[in-house]
């Protein structure tokens, strides 16, 4: 497990911040291992993101949290109380604690928008007119105003969710689930459901865990993330970290499609031989990737070095930049040490014979 | 017609009604939860118990196939233990209703095992128990088919009342049998069909509207 520096996970003691605390969570299904000695620290206000491949062991994590999967050993506390022992019963208080959304929604598609919202409510047992009163505040938190008492098939995919996070928060739960809550939308649906998650997050200082596949959910919203591969969490870390310095081979993979890329057809040329030109990938994020990388290397490598590709991204306010630099193949070394020096992180990947 | 055979005509329609209506209430009444004990201990559900839903589906396999011409004679002692007679419309409706609650509770367990697993899910995640996921999602959910179903259950219970002539409870098709075809009157097998027709009809047609009105699945 690569853990940044930055990271809080490593700390062991036991805080009252903490919303969710996870240790060696194992689950096994059949001759797969689900869960393969997860831990996992979740505090309060804390937006976190948790993205794997689909298989990874996503699902079973985030419903083990609620207890709708029970693990095969390990520990797991909500709010500083151990659920891994409750009976259905027991799980049942515990879970009005804990709001939960779904990827295709999972409305009651007999009951109106209004009824759906309430219905936390009336597991709960709150009168009727008071938890009407509730899930009329909440429809207007998720700006569904007047849709009160329209029913679930007349609403759009966005408003369904919408419907969705309205009725998860109605119990005012210390703990929001998202379980792929986006990824039945279309990306312009998605935002706007992404920017109201952070919003609610922000304003109501919810805590809220979400999981995904899609990177760009993460980078929008996460304050951090973290790596799940077969069962096993592989890297975490504030999100602009991972991102700008993947570690794990998952990771990058699971970045590749919005992290820049070489070009496919320099890729193609590439050659381990060292010949013609030294082809770079250069990394720099946070307040390095702020200062005049550029004019420095260009004030002090005389050799010359092309820009190929690349860009700077901007992720919770701080700068990642990612570059691919062509320089003389024996000048490579020296670019390498020069860039790091400014706090960038370089890689070889390879050789051009001649001009890329 | 004769004003004799009009007013007999009158009064089989009111036994088959009698006889539809107070067998297909008996049959909703025990059918439905009978159908959720399936879908409830069925594996996955709420309430899994293989061995119960084994037992259950077996004896209900063992009533839907005896033939109902058969079952009426069968059940001719548990009917007058019941009702104190075996002869009658409400003799016939022991038998009826006994045919017809494993039918519906089979046809019930079908709409409601094709509730979204996700809703029972959703409901779990939000604290509900069990009482609460009957109550709040698999009725409300299965209820457009639940009504259909009730429906379909209601045109097979006027089939079989007219078997029910056989242990002397009338109704149409006893009519139908007596006078229409064992006496020639081709007259009184004409205006039974055709009361037939429009009771089926009836029925069907009522059903397709409630039904229509409770389904929001869009």
């Amino acid at each position: 497990m690569n853990t940044h520096v930055t990271s809080q996970v490593a700390e062991p003691a036991v805080r009252e911040d903490d919303v969710v605390r996870l240790a060696d969570v194992r689950r096994r299904f059949g001759a797969t291992a689900a869960l393969d000695g997860v831990s996992l620290t979740v505090r309060r206000g804390e937006f976190l993101g948790i993205i794997g491949r689909s298989g990874a062991g996503k699902s079973t994590l985030i419903r083990c949290l609620n207890g709708l999967e029970r693990p095969d050993s390990g520990s797991i506390a909500i709010e500083g109380r151990e659920i891994t022992g409750l009976g259905e019963a027991e799980l049942q208080p515990l879970r009005r604690r804990i709001g939960m959304i779904f990827q295709h929604f999972n409305l009651l598609s007999a009951k109106t928008v209004e009824e759906n919202v309430a219905l936390p409510l009336k597991i709960e047992g709150w009168p009727k007119a008071k938890r009407l009163a509730r899930a009329a505040e909440l429809i207007d938190l998720v700006g569904l105003k007047g849709k009160a008492k329209a029913y679930p098939s007349e609403l759009s995919g966005g408003q369904k969710q919408r419907v969705g996070i309205a009725r998860a928060l109605a119990a005012s739960p210390a703990l929001l689930l998202s379980d792929e809550a986006t990824s039945a939308l279309d990306p312009e649906t998605t935002r706007a459901i992404l920017t109201l998650l952070k919003d609610i997050n922000r304003k109501l200082g919810l805590t809220i865990l979400l999981i995904t596949h899609e990177m760009e959910v993460v980078r929008s919203i996460a304050d951090r993330v973290t790596v799940l591969d077969a069962g096993r969490i592989v890297e975490e870390g504030p999100v602009w970290q991972v991102f700008a310095t993947p570690q794990a081979q998952t990771t990058k993979s699971l970045l590749s499609g919005i992290r820049p890329q070489l070009p496919a057809h320099i890729t193609q040329k590439l050659v381990a031989d060292v010949t013609g030109e030294a082809i770079l990938g250069v990394d720099i994020a946070g307040p390095a990737a702020t200062g005049p990388l550029f004019q420095q290397l260009s004030a002090e490598f005389p050799d010359g070095y092309r820009l190929i590709h690349g860009g700077v991204d901007h992720i919770q306010e701080q700068a990642v930049g990612r570059f691919f630099i062509a320089v003389p193949a024996e000048a490579a070394a020296r670019f390498a040490t020069l860039a790091e020096r400014f706090g960038a992180q370089v890689e070889v990947l390879g050789h051009v014979a001649g001009h890329a | 017609m004769s004003p004799v055979m009009l007013e007999l005509l009158v009064r089989s329609l009111w036994e088959t009604v009698v006889m539809t209506a107070a067998s297909g209430v008996i049959s909703l009444v025990f059918g439905l939860p009978l159908g959720l004990a399936l879908v409830a201990t069925a594996r996955g559900g709420i309430a899994e118990n293989l061995w119960i839903n084994r037992v259950l589906g077996a004896v209900i396999n063992g009533f839907r196939s005896v033939p109902f011409i058969i079952l009426l004679v069968a059940l001719i002692p548990v009917t007058r233990f019941i009702v104190g007679t075996s002869i009658g419309t409400w003799a016939a409706i022991v038998p009826l209703a006994i045919a017809a609650t494993p039918y519906y509770a089979r046809i019930a367990e079908v709409s409601l095992r094709e509730v979204d697993r996700g809703l029972i899910e959703a409901v779990r995640a939000m604290g509900g128990n069990r009482w609460t996921i009957v109550r709040e999602v698999l009725i409300p959910e299965a209820l457009p088919g639940i009504v259909a179903g009730f429906t379909v259950t209601l045109v097979t219970l006027i089939g079989a009342s007219a078997m029910a002539g056989a242990i002397g409870a009338g109704g149409l098709g006893d009519l139908a049998i007596r006078y229409g075809y064992q006496r020639f009157e081709t007259s009184v097998m004409v205006a039974v069909v055709a009361v037939l027709i429009v009771l089926v009809c009836g029925i069907q047609w009522l059903g397709d509207r409630l039904t229509a009105r409770l389904d929001h699945r869009g």
